[in-house]
């Protein structure tokens, strides 16, 4: 692997709010086009470095790149690499299915034509082309999750964040809506991702599992199964986190 | 640029999408202009007053009767001295003492001129001016009357003292304080939701992860409500016009320049309570106290500042409204121009710098 291009790059991230340590020097690296699953219990700390790496937050030390580009000195061009699904879907429920489309792409400084142009091809292939001018609070939640993922990487970024995308969404459309994530990480898009659900776990390339603020494992979901002993993702994940938990 | 304008647009989508907004927009200032209006607007009818007659004639005689069969005033008490004046107010008993001097028919007929002095409780600002123009109308119909059977024109001064408000503000001074009040209720209150609405939907996280600049945000979501504030206040400046007759005397564009100055002074105060709101039920109600009531209570609106406590006067001195009041009766109501507000329009600057710039700052700051 380590022939890889590494897009984001984290060397020992802390993040203290006052004595509290929500990131206790956080080490690692995502390469090119893989399916990162960044795992923890609520509290763990995922959210926060979520957060810095989209440049929603300073650290308190460390050295971090996200696309080639320094956190401290260059956040308006990370900003122009990456997208961002929050884990509330993020779209304008007033506003109609396209007009989202074109408000976010206009955010990123798309052309109108080039708005229009990759607005239809996302109808299509999303079947959504019915419901183009539809408000989106009439659209069903799995539609609107698939919507937002879209609009989030709809600008092309190099690496897309997704924070806990598939909540409150049904088993099936939760599949599908992971065969879109594969198809866009085979055409060389990086996708970070938080999860609560570790049978997601294990479609991710690979995953990190963090605990009181620390990353405590690091590896392909398959190492970590043999390496933990277990029989599911699911396992090694309480066995990581329980034990800190109980502290 | 072609950034903000479709953040500009697309806020103009939730507003007019939101009919509730709109109802709040635009029904709310109509609504409060006419409330105050016709709440302090009351039909004369059956005043109580008194009358101290020193001359006891035939004319003060006619010009009473005239007074008391006209159907506005009824004759509650006669007094005999000026010192039974004080204590019929106090009592509240009267709301105005009709006074004829000494020898008052005498003087009508030598002199052609003759006086009455009017003392009217004016702590009722309204009232009062009623009662007055009433009583003027009452004694000029009959002098009026006079002159076609006699033949003669003759004057009587009718002189008006108003006692305890010798100000006398007029009955349409309420416009300008509404105008301040529903600007900044709309600006403040709806700018502070806005933003909220957005945290609360995790929009905001999206945009702040986008290449927008936080000052970028902030004047998108700031240029719809600055236009629609506008508009808001030209409608209750018609809503005054036209069905209070409040005037417009000073210039307009001036008038117009002062709104938008206080209109930008509400909105960076909505967007300094929405960077320390997190939901809109908290950014509703922080405008609501923090900045509603103190503009309601404070600025002089309804209460007069010459008769707070002291502490109170001190601190009416920081809200911004009693400043913009001051602006808005001298161009409305005297018709003086910048130069008689040229203080006041500087420190409404001066606050709304303040405050854009504690708000941008914030606004960074919080969202981190």
């Amino acid at each position: 692997m380590s022939e890889r291009e590494i897009v984001i790059r984290v060397r020992n991230l802390v993040k203290k709010f006052g004595n509290f340590t929500a990131n206790d020097n956080l080490c690692f690296d995502v390469y090119k086009g893989e399916v990162f699953g960044f795992l923890g219990a609520n509290g763990a700390g995922k959210t926060t470095a979520i957060r810095i790496l989209c440049g929603l937050m300073a650290p308190t030390s460390g050295e971090i790149s996200v696309a080639g580009f320094d956190i401290y000195r260059e956040t308006e061009k990370i900003k122009r690499h990456i997208g961002y699904m929050s884990q509330k879907f993020s779209l304008y429920e007033d506003l109609t299915v396209y007009e989202n489309i074109r408000f976010y792409g206009g955010i990123y400084g798309l052309r109108r034509k080039e708005i229009a142009k990759r607005a239809d091809a996302l109808l299509v292939r999303l079947g959504f082309s019915e419901v183009r001018n539809s408000l989106i609070k009439s659209l069903p939640l799995g539609w609107k999750q698939k919507l937002a993922f879209s609009i989030a990487i709809l600008h092309r970024p190099d690496i897309v964040f997704l924070d806990e995308p598939t909540g409150g969404v049904d088993p099936i459309t939760r599949r599908q809506f992971w065969d879109m994530i594969y198809e866009s990480a085979s055409e060389g898009l990086t996708v970070f991702v938080t999860t609560h659900y570790m049978d997601e776990a294990e479609y991710c390339d690979r995953v990190s599992i963090m605990a009181d603020g620390r990353i405590e494992a690091l590896d392909t979901p398959l190492n970590l199964i043999k390496y933990y002993n277990a029989s599911t993702m699911d396992e090694v994940f309480v066995k990581i986190a329980r034990p800190v938990q109980q502290l | 640029m072609k950034r903000l304008r479709g953040f500009i647009i697309k806020e103009f989508y939730h507003i007019f999408r939101d009919y509730r907004t709109m109802v709040i927009l635009f029904g709310l200032p109509v609504v409060q202009v006419l409330l105050f209006g016709f709440v302090l607007t009351n039909e004369v009818k059956d005043a109580n007053i008194a009358v101290l007659d020193k001359s006891k004639d035939a004319e003060t005689m006619n010009i009473i009767n005239k007074l008391t069969s006209s159907g506005y005033f009824m004759l509650n008490a006669v007094l005999e001295s000026e010192d039974e004046v004080e204590g019929v107010f106090q009592e509240g008993k009267v709301k105005q003492v009709v006074i004829f001097e000494e020898n008052f028919a005498k003087t009508l007929k030598n002199e052609g001129r003759a006086r009455i002095q009017l003392l009217a409780d004016a702590s009722d600002p309204n009232t009062a001016q009623t009662l007055v123009n009433y009583t003027t109308a009452v004694v000029n119909t009959y002098l009026a009357e006079k002159a076609k059977s006699e033949g003669k024109q003759l004057l009587i001064d009718v002189v008006p003292k108003m006692l305890y408000n010798p100000a006398m503000e007029a009955s349409y001074m309420f416009v300008p304080g509404v105008i301040a009040i529903v600007l900044m209720l709309i600006s403040s209150m709806i700018t502070s939701i806005s933003i909220a609405r957005e945290k609360e939907l995790g929009t905001m996280e999206v945009l702040l992860v986008s290449p927008l600049r936080a000052g970028q945000i902030i004047i998108g979501k700031v240029v719809p409500y600055v236009f629609l504030s506008f508009l808001i206040a030209a409608t209750i400046l018609l809503v005054g016009r036209f069905v209070f007759g409040v005037p417009i005397n000073g210039p307009l564009g001036l008038l117009l320049a002062e709104s938008l100055l206080f209109i930008l002074l509400a909105l960076s105060l909505g967007i300094l309570v929405s960077t320390v709101s997190k939901t809109q039920q908290t950014a509703m109600l922080i405008s609501l106290f923090a900045l509603l009531l103190p503009t309601i209570l404070l600025s002089g609106l309804i209460f007069p500042i010459e008769n707070m406590p002291l502490l109170l006067q001190y601190i009416s001195h920081a809200i911004p409204a009693k400043y913009f009041v001051i602006i808005l009766k001298n161009i409305m109501i005297k018709g003086t121009g910048l130069e008689s507000v040229w203080f006041e329009t500087i420190v409404l600057g001066g606050i709304t710098l303040f405050f854009i710039l504690l708000s941008v700052l914030n606004f960074k700051k919080r969202l981190e």
